[in-house]
């Protein structure tokens, strides 16, 4: 095993498009202050545009349709572009370009064509931005044939996993947290770290119910498995990882075992992710579930300002609660 | 009439004149077989737009890049697509160029440097900038022009394309086809300027507006953009006004087009007005005649060997969905 150190998610990401365009003369990035000395809202691209030019970190105008545009463009021509949207509310402007061109130009072509562009942006939830700056839309693009969608939940899954989606020969979107910029983890150390795309992790393991969780809400899952385990309940937290397309297996794998599903995101609940996950396992494990598969998730509202926007979001309480509904115990509180 | 006919060689005007014969040809007998019940589809009419695309392929290289839209058979036929994969995607039949997954509106041909053609107005502009932002990364002197309507120019996606290829001084040629009618609406109801290339000058590049029922002029205002972006000095809207004179699709009659205006366009339809300037250059009219003959046989040869192709297999339907046959499945 290679060494690791401790970094944040923000110095993850930067070290994988370090080395991607260090590595990698095809790759660029492209976006909204994305170049130093500005380096973007989020700070994620701090210093490559000193090291690698501003011919490979390219500022754009605040045009979100002409960014994914000319990324597809460019990947048409063998390039590997990594445009940013800065916030994913902005990414409907940009929506004809992702779902209507870069999902379907491999199909639409007969494979003629084919469109390698990452896509980055940042979920703002929990930062108190409101109803145009907090959205969790990653459902939009699990709709889309042609499209595959990555959310990590920490440092060594985001650099692994946005260099595997760099590398890879469809568009991707990936997302990020602004909330989980700044946390932690151990990273290995060095250049080739890859971590494949559609393949979900157990971050904690357990036999009385799965949870099921991505990105953001994984800090959430986690810390409802701690207050479940306190209480005797020992839940298996699973983090996808890769939305679209979906490691079913490991979800019928985990559930198969445990019997119990709770499917925890931070987007609305109403036609969310959860949806077809559910719908999955109760196919597959209709005779074999202990109790009908839970999903929690935001309320269905536009995102409230900073006072109130935790009281329509997704909570440990709420992931509590859905697992005990599964055990058949109530929750006295 | 062209007064620059004299700089064109036999062999181009002889070229231009076949582009468009190919692309009235094609789209009228696709037209008639629609309405005869010999196939069913679907195209959107290119009769009347032939001497815009003749005239601008006739100043691109092969290498060079096209990006189009659902109104772009006579784009795909000048700028080489073989007529057999054109029809084959017209009619959905696995010889097509997308192998039947694409339909009219879908024609892709790398080969031939059309990159992508697209259904949604206004959107191969951003696309455009990009391969243009390629071929700019790649120091090649190649171009990319890319063509669309007079609708197109109001949609967001043509504001925020044309801004980025002119800040980026990108290599680019943006084609507006102004045939007078966006879908079903005359352009004076969508628009309050009177030339479509007084938009370039908001974002700071040369707009030029030209006779597009006259090949000769369109070739020669899209060769100096050409020039221009293969130089280095950025893009140009070439606004070419012409006119459609079908339905915004096969099947739409043109109801609200005026009478008068359509009479008045008859007259400058350029499959009538063309063999004026090639007569005068020395064409003799069975030269002229022998040209749109042989393109009409072509057509045929090429319609009668596609529609009995077969349709795509299940298999090469479900197929490059994504790269390295990976298929989601919610079974």
């Amino acid at each position: 095993m290679s060494k690791t150190r401790k970094i944040s998610i923000r110095e993850a990401i930067n070290e994988a498009l370090d080395e991607s365009l260090r590595t990698d003369p095809k790759v660029f990035l492209l976006g909204e202050d994305l170049a130093d000395p500005a380096a973007g809202v989020n700070a994620v691209t701090r210093g490559l545009a000193t090291a690698y030019g501003n011919d490979r970190v390219m500022n754009t105008p605040i045009s979100e349709a002409a960014i994914i545009g000319a990324a597809i463009g460019a990947a048409f021509e063998g390039y590997k572009p990594v445009a940013e949207i800065m916030i994913m509310d902005f990414i409907g402007i940009a929506m004809d370009q992702i779902v209507n061109h870069a999902a379907k130009a491999r199909y639409m072509s007969g494979g003629r064509t084919t469109c390698p562009i990452t896509i980055r942006t940042s979920i703002f939830a929990g930062t108190g931005s409101g109803g145009t700056h907090s959205q969790s839309l990653e459902a939009w693009f699990m709709h889309v044939p042609g499209m595959k969608v990555v959310y990590p939940s920490n440092p060594a899954d985001a650099k692994g996993l946005l260099l595997s989606a760099i590398e890879d020969p469809d568009p991707v979107l990936f997302i990020e947290a602004s909330r989980l910029y700044g946390a932690k983890g151990e990273v290995p150390e060095g250049d080739g770290i890859r971590i494949p795309l559609g393949k979900a992790d157990v971050k904690r393991q357990g036999s009385d119910v799965t949870i099921i969780s991505w990105g953001l809400a994984m800090m959430t899952a986690l810390a409802a498995a701690e207050v479940l385990a306190s209480e005797g309940i020992e839940a298996e937290v699973l983090d996808m990882r890769t939305l679209l397309p979906l490691d079913m297996e490991a979800v019928i794998g985990s559930v198969s075992r445990t019997r119990r599903a709770v499917i925890a995101h931070n987007a609305t609940v109403v036609a969310g992710p959860g949806a077809e996950i559910a719908a999955q396992i109760a196919t597959k494990l209709f005779g074999e579930l202990n109790a009908p598969v839970q999903r929690v998730g935001a309320k269905f509202t536009p995102i409230p300002s900073r006072a109130s926007e935790a009281a329509v979001t997704l909570s440990v309480d709420d992931i509590v609660r859905a697992a005990k509904d599964t055990m058949g115990k109530q929750d006295n509180a | 009439m062209s007064t620059l006919t004299e700089q064109l060689t036999r062999e181009q005007l002889e070229q231009l004149w076949k582009s468009m014969c190919l692309a009235e040809r094609l789209d009228t007998r696709i037209r008639a077989g629609i309405r005869r019940g010999e196939f069913a589809t679907v195209i959107w009419p290119s009769r009347g737009q032939e001497a815009v695309s003749a005239g601008a392929a006739l100043a691109l290289r092969e290498d060079d890049r096209l990006v189009t839209t659902y109104r772009g058979l006579h784009d795909h036929v000048a700028k080489g697509v073989p007529l057999t994969e054109i029809i084959g995607e017209v009619l959905g039949t696995s010889t097509g160029a997308s192998r039947g997954k694409g339909g009219t509106m879908h024609i892709a041909d790398p080969a031939h440097g059309v990159m992508m053609t697209t259904g949604i107005v206004g959107s191969g502009v951003p696309v455009g900038v990009g391969l243009a932002l390629a071929a700019k990364k790649d120091g090649s002197d190649r171009v990319t022009v890319v063509s669309f309507g007079d609708g197109a120019t109001n949609t967001g996606s043509f504001h925020e394309g044309v801004n980025l290829a002119a800040t980026w001084k990108l290599p680019v040629v943006f084609l507006c086809q102004n045939n007078l009618y966006a879908e079903m609406t005359p352009v004076e109801e969508t628009m309050a300027i009177d030339r479509v290339a007084d938009r370039a000058k908001g974002v700071g590049m040369p707009g030029v507006t030209v006779d597009g029922n006259d090949p000769v002029a369109t070739y020669n205002a899209v060769k100096d953009a050409v020039e221009l972006a293969r130089a280095g000095g950025g893009p140009t809207l070439v606004e070419a006004v012409t006119f459609r004179f079908e339905g915004h699709y096969a099947g739409d009659t043109g109801h609200y087009i005026p009478d008068e205006q359509l009479k008045r366009q008859k007259a400058l339809d350029p499959m009538e007005t063309f063999p004026r300037t090639l007569r005068d250059a020395g064409f003799t009219d069975a030269d002229i005649e022998k040209i749109r003959e042989d393109a009409g046989a072509e057509v045929e040869a090429a319609i009668k060997e596609t529609v009995k192709a077969a349709p795509p297999t299940t298999e090469e339907i479900t197929s490059d969905v994504y790269a390295n046959g990976l298929v989601v499945s919610h079974e």
